[in-house]
């Protein structure tokens, strides 16, 4: 029986050791679905923004230009949220309050002055084009990163 | 053909949306059942890019943009591959939630692709 407890004790022992901290990881469970629509957002706008800019740079820059910074921001939140750590979480949570705010500023623009945007871009009226995606996946992204902070502390 | 596939595309999407949903609903990661079902997605969208691109290269034009509309074409015939490789990798219920969702964005695509084809 001793023998027995001296056993169990001895192959639990280095199990413990060897059982992996969490890792701090922002893209695996509700941050996989993140991944995958920051992604796609990722592509969408830097597409979008890569074949007017060929097509017809001239008939609306300002809204070109905006797709490609949209793209960039998207970019680095679905790279941050792959990577992982603390450094990550904190870049991608300023870059979702940059793209909140983005899309907050470049839907109400284009509401006030609809002439200063012959195109649309991604983030116009708030997003509508787009299923008010871009006004939902900042918040959503904000909620999840400030979570996973709690749950690895 | 082209429309039809549209619809077929579409539709099939919305199946397999619904299935890895009830998935996700029953906390159950994807298995080879659904893979099968992307599977079937799949083809019918690589189905829809050829059509696509022959009748590109028969001197037919879509209406709103050839780049435009070869790029949804990529588009489309990507989304389910790249939510399965992320579900594969991700063996929860968010997993099935991202097939769901990628599902869901391959039937806008649909929607998209047909208003760009026109005609």
């Amino acid at each position: 029986m001793t023998s027995g407890e001296t056993d169990v004790s001895d192959t639990d022992r280095p199990e413990v050791a060897a059982d992996p901290k969490p890792a701090f990881e922002l893209g695996t469970g509700p941050g996989r679905v993140l991944v995958w629509f920051y992604g796609v957002f990722t592509v969408a706008a830097a597409s979008r923004s890569i074949v007017q800019m060929i097509v017809d740079f001239d008939r609306a820059p300002l809204a070109y230009v905006l797709s490609a910074v949209a793209a960039v921001v998207y970019g680095f939140i679905t790279y941050s949220l792959v990577r992982g750590g603390e450094k990550a979480r904190r870049a991608a949570l300023v870059c979702c309050a940059a793209e909140l705010l983005g899309v907050l500023v470049v839907g109400a623009w284009t509401l006030a002055e609809p002439t200063a945007f012959p195109d649309a871009t991604v983030w116009s009226d708030f997003g509508m084009g787009y299923l008010f995606i871009p006004v939902i996946l900042p918040v959503t992204g904000m909620l999840w990163l400030r979570r996973a902070k709690t749950v690895t502390i | 053909m082209l429309d039809a596939l549209t619809v077929a595309v579409a539709v099939t999407a919305l199946a397999l949306a619904a299935w890895c949903g009830h998935a996700a609903y029953r906390d159950q990661p994807t298995k080879d059942w659904h893979f099968i079902g992307m599977a079937v997605v799949s083809v019918l969208a690589l189905a829809q890019l050829v059509v696509g691109v022959v009748q590109l290269a028969r001197g037919e034009r879509p209406e709103q943009g050839m780049a435009v509309f070869i790029a949804y074409l990529i588009g489309s015939f990507a989304a389910v591959p790249a939510a399965g490789f992320l579900s594969l990798t991700e063996r929860t219920r968010w997993g099935s939630v991202t097939v769901a969702a990628g599902a869901v964005v391959l039937a806008v695509l649909e929607v998209r692709l047909y208003d760009i084809w026109g005609n």
